[in-house]
């Protein structure tokens, strides 16, 4: 099984030279600390920022310089700072090639909601919901179960959607899964992880062919 | 040159009033027009229903305006960290409509370049697109938002000159820029006051046709919501 690290770990395989990517806060957010360092990528924030890089050092951070989570960041040489209509622009225009954010549910359908619990939690969408609607590559970052042991994985989403029929990966602390046309296609396990767990603690249509690999990290 | 300087936050805010629609800019505290929310405040208008991004925090940004119950209504796209914010939510008193981000820049900036409205996929099949208006364009949906109507528009920017041209900081500019002309009225607060002819006209990021009074703002607190760091190696 992972951790927040490892899923992080896991989905910066993904990352590839030449890509743009949108990191969502929580556990996206440390997928920055895992991509490769031969390739060159770089990390957008929307709310204005390019070649976001880490956070700075005591002394150096600038309260006009953060990032979606309001944290305190720096600019990497070759950033570039922007309006937040030119930032959705570069989402909604299709020029982030990944996006990675984290979600409440997922369905088999690729429909996810992560923005709002009625009557309990109303923070907002942010930026999700124009992520969702216009990006052609989503993973999704999140465990597979709830703090309650209810699978986030269902047939159908039961809070308030962010985006229909748009999540395409999903990194869990116990697989990788493709979102496909006939339901939640099993990939790889988490190390130390049996295909009868990840099944019990999916809701939603299970797809598994042949042998399931161990993922490498 | 058409001089566009006034003395001071009173003269900015003049013409404000209870039960207006104000465009705000800022991403958390980042970028907030601090002068003019201070004035609006201290001038005790109410019933004002205001646009930004995000509500501030309980002490600080349009926190500020919330304690004193000057906000009707609310439009923003993410509005965590802010307990006063939630109960006045939760509890009726304020009515609070939620947006995705990158719709709330688009119906700034279509109210700034004269759109009435624009398509949007986001939000399709979410409830946020109940009651409106969706059309579909090669294969995909999309949903018609409308551009905003304000009263006023309170932008902060880093360096400005009587001319009203201004230049953004960093992660600050966010949707000042675009709401720069997306009201009846735009006023522009900065940290410098330049004289006219000292800004390059090629660094300028918003021309000051889009700006009707600038002034110089006073006593900057620019908080931190989220001081994280790195180590010292």
């Amino acid at each position: 099984m992972l951790d927040k690290n490892g899923i992080a770990k896991r989905i910066a395989k993904e990352v590839k030279n030449g890509y743009y990517v949108n990191l969502g806060i929580g556990i996206p957010t440390l997928v920055a600390n895992f991509v490769r360092e031969d390739i060159e990528v770089e990390f957008q924030s929307e709310n204005g920022i390019l070649g976001m890089g880490p956070f700075p050092y005591e002394g150096e951070e600038d309260a006009d310089l953060i990032n979606a989570g309001k944290q305190t960041i720096t600019a990497l040489d070759g950033a570039s700072y922007f309006d937040s209509a030119m930032s959705f622009s570069m989402i909604r225009g299709q020029h982030v090639d990944l996006t990675i954010l984290g979600a409440m549910e997922v369905a088999e359908n690729g429909d996810i909601a992560n923005w709002k619990i009625p009557g309990r939690l109303v923070k907002g969408m942010g930026g999700a919901m124009d992520l969702v609607a216009s990006a052609e590559n989503i993973i999704v970052a999140m465990m597979h179960t709830n703090k309650r042991g209810e699978s986030k994985l269902l047939k159908r989403c039961k809070l308030p959607l962010t985006g229909v029929n748009c999540v395409k990966k999903i990194v869990t602390n116990l697989a990788v899964i493709e979102v496909t046309p006939q339901g939640f296609k099993l990939l790889e396990r988490a190390p130390g992880v049996s295909v009868e767990e990840i099944a019990a603690a999916t809701e939603g249509e299970l797809i598994v062919q042949g042998n399931i690999p161990e993922m490498t990290l | 040159m058409i001089n566009k300087q006034v003395e001071h936050v009173q003269a900015a805010l003049e013409g404000v009033k209870s039960g207006m629609t104000l465009l705000l800019g800022g991403f958390g505290l980042c970028g907030i027009p601090e002068n003019a929310i201070a004035e609006l405040v201290a001038m005790n208008v109410n019933n004002l229903t205001c646009i930004s991004n995000n509500a501030g925090v309980d002490d600080f940004g349009l926190g500020l305006l919330l304690q004193k119950h000057q906000i009707k209504k609310m439009i923003s796209s993410y509005v965590g960290e802010n307990d006063e914010f939630e109960r006045q939510m939760l509890s009726g008193e304020l009515d609070v409509e939620l947006i995705p981000q990158g719709t709330l820049a688009e119906r700034c900036r279509a109210a700034q370049a004269g759109f009435p409205a624009i398509y949007t996929p986001a939000g399709f099949g979410t409830e946020v697109a109940e009651g409106k208006e969706t059309r579909e364009f090669d294969g995909k949906m999309y949903v018609l938002e409308h551009a905003f109507k304000a009263d006023f528009s309170f932008v902060k920017a880093w360096k400005g000159d009587a001319a009203g041209n201004l230049i953004f900081k960093g992660t600050a500019r966010n949707f000042n820029p675009n709401m720069c002309g997306a009201a009846k009225i735009t006023v522009a607060e900065v940290e410098e006051l330049v004289p006219v002819g000292s800004l390059d006209p090629n660094q300028i990021h918003i021309p000051g046709i889009f700006i009707q009074r600038i002034f110089q703002g006073k006593n900057y607190e620019k908080r931190i919501e989220q001081r994280t760091l790195t180590p010292k190696p």
